[in-house]
């Protein structure tokens, strides 16, 4: 209850924030954006992060499962190694990089918050099946249970919330990167942040990073519900925390 | 019913954990497989319903080698239970019950009938524990669970892995005498797998010893005890050999069943009168139900006029079932040299004194020599 009296104030200040600032209608020498401007770019960014997220999600649960799987366990290491790296690089460096390899555009711009989002997605996953105890898998085999019914009415449905954790987790992550979107030729709230930040204009950077931030919020908490809703009733009850 | 014929596991890193083992096991029989950590017995164990495959030699169920069967159907078809129980955390106990009768395509209705009679075999009341989740429920509880599901559609022969190992002691006891009493009933074909000693002795008909991956001795518990067959026997089962023969004795076998007792609601006077006439100055004090419910000493015959009154309520009670060690640490514990053996209502059955158990012991002793 309190989390949510958090969570509403914090809104209402960033949605009042912004409102206000584009309402001033001039800052200094500079127009600020009007209320179209905004909204094109904040459904632009909201595109943009779906899209990324999706596609991480994609790649990211299928190949933290498989990693799990027996024989591919090799490919753990690597797998998770590798995307430890890529979410090591800094942000920038990341979209930076993309635009000399895949040229300037929208494409260039997900392609790269795919990689910076796709970390905690395939951590998740594989750990989410890695944490389930293995006398559970063991008692399942026993029983006869064939690998195929282990993975879909025990392992999945175990591993589902953490799963969930790890998409609202890149989603959180990716709604902020995607702000440098803009660099690469991508559209989104960060063409207005950058406005601000070479106008040197505190108020109008205030206008694109206000709605970014109200966004990463309400898609967090927005998630985060579905997280709750997609956890097992037998995993919320009792004395035990996972 | 299982016939090991010259079982042996090598892992590929050369470790052998199973070497040449050979034995069988009848059916409706116990079989304990006993011995210290990393002699082989859960590999074993695992061999028979191929969760670990065999390198050399034949298993055989009911003549037919298991090598040749469908590996999930033959697991389905034997019973499983393990320390750690395992259960779904996802799914009711119900669910959980009925996992492999939902395997076998039973219908859901006949699934949730049979989970509700194996809850009430294991003694747990089914309105109330059907439909709560793992999570829920107490240690002892969960492991009745896995004992439950394990049994769920109706297997000849079960797999026990330490079952009862992780439970406190108490409970433990609890856990292997129900499993006891329900043997008597079910008749299964149960392999046990445990590292310790009294627990082989208490439940096996027959125990298994094992020792770096081989067959030591493979004899009723009395002759493991009594005729170890070399040294590592002899010095598996311990010099205290007399002490844990008391775990092949039952309370019902020494209990008095004429042990006088006096009603709660009767004076004092009467309860004088029939100690004297018992020639004891002590007497079980039963209710109007016949259960249990303490005392009555002669030194505190001034105490009151009515038994209620006068009697100390302290006591300590086990059932028929439970074997005399456990019987003796009763007494240990409580400081009284007398225990009331009472059913599961409570309802008073009989008295073990100290003096029963130390002639038993003697008989034990005697046996030891005499072997």
């Amino acid at each position: 209850m309190r989390h949510h009296v958090v969570l509403v104030s914090l809104l209402a200040l960033l949605i009042g924030s912004t409102v206000w600032v584009t309402s001033l209608g001039k800052v200094g020498i500079y127009t600020t954006f009007s209320y179209g401007d905004l909204l094109y770019s904040a459904w632009a960014h909201f595109k943009m992060v779906l899209i990324s997220v999706a596609l991480a999600s994609a790649i990211g649960v299928p190949l933290g499962i498989l990693v799990t799987r027996p024989g591919l366990e090799k490919l753990a290491l690597p797998v998770i190694g590798g995307a430890n790296i890529g979410q090591s690089i800094p942000s920038l460096a990341v979209i930076a990089i993309m635009a000399p390899m895949l040229g300037f555009g929208l494409r260039s711009a997900i392609v790269a918050l795919v990689i910076y989002g796709i970390l905690p997605i395939l951590r998740n996953a594989y750990v989410s099946i890695k944490s389930i105890d293995p006398a559970i898998i063991e008692a399942a085999r026993g029983m006869g249970l064939t690998r195929m019914q282990i993975a879909r009415k025990i392992e999945l449905p175990l591993a589902r919330p953490v799963i969930m954790a790890g998409i609202r987790i890149s989603t959180v992550i990716t709604v902020g990167t995607a702000e440098l979107a803009v660099l690469v030729g991508g559209t989104g709230l960060g063409k207005i942040t950058l406005t601000g930040v070479f106008a040197r204009e505190a108020l109008i950077i205030l206008q694109g990073a206000a709605p970014t931030a109200a966004m990463a919020i309400t898609l967090g908490f927005l998630l985060s519900k579905a997280e709750q809703w997609m956890t097992p009733r037998g995993l919320k009850v009792g004395a035990e925390i996972l | 019913m299982i016939r090991l014929k010259k079982v042996s596991k090598v892992y590929p890193d050369g470790t052998e954990a199973v070497r040449g083992v050979s034995f069988s096991i009848e059916k409706g029989e116990l079989c304990v497989l006993l011995g210290p950590s990393g002699c082989g017995k859960t590999t074993t164990m695992k061999m028979i319903n191929r969760l670990v495959s065999v390198t050399t030699g034949k298993i055989f169920i009911d003549g037919k080698d298991n090598a040749a069967m469908n590996e999930d159907a033959l697991r389905s078809n034997i019973g499983y239970a393990i320390q750690d129980v395992g259960l779904f955390p996802h799914m009711t106990v119900g669910k959980n019950i009925a996992t492999v009768p939902a395997l076998k395509g039973w219908p859901k209705a006949r699934q949730m009938q049979r989970a509700r009679e194996l809850l009430q075999l294991l003694r747990m009341d089914p309105e109330e524990f059907i439909n709560k989740y793992p999570r829920e429920l107490s240690g002892g509880q969960r492991q009745r669970v896995g004992v439950a599901r394990a049994l769920g559609a109706d297997p000849p022969v079960l797999l026990m892995d330490e079952p009862f190992g992780a439970l406190d002691p108490i409970t433990r006891v609890d856990l292997q005498d129900e499993l006891l009493k329900i043997q008597q009933e079910i008749r299964k074909t149960i392999i046990f797998v445990t590292h310790d000693i009294y627990e082989a002795i208490k439940m096996g008909d027959k125990i298994a010893l094992m020792n770096e991956g081989r067959l030591v001795q493979y004899a009723p518990p009395a002759d493991l005890l009594f005729r170890p067959k070399d040294a590592f026997v002899a010095g598996f089962v311990g010099a205290d050999r007399a002490l844990k023969g008391l775990q092949l004795i039952r309370a019902q076998e020494v209990m008095r069943r004429e042990a006088p007792t006096v009603s709660l609601d009767e004076s004092a006077a009467i309860a004088k009168e029939r100690m004297k006439q018992e020639g004891t100055d002590r007497l079980a004090v039963i209710d109007a139900e016949g259960r249990f419910t303490g005392w009555m000493e002669s030194a505190e015959l001034e105490m009151g006029d009515k038994v209620r009154a006068a009697m100390t309520t302290k006591g300590v009670t086990a059932t028929k079932h439970a074997v005399l060690s456990e019987a003796l640490s009763l007494m240990l514990t409580s400081g009284l040299k007398v225990l009331a053996v009472v059913d599961r209502m409570n309802r008073f059955e009989g008295v073990v004194t100290f003096e029963d158990i130390q002639a038993s012991l003697k008989k034990v002793a005697c046996d030891e020599d005499s072997a």
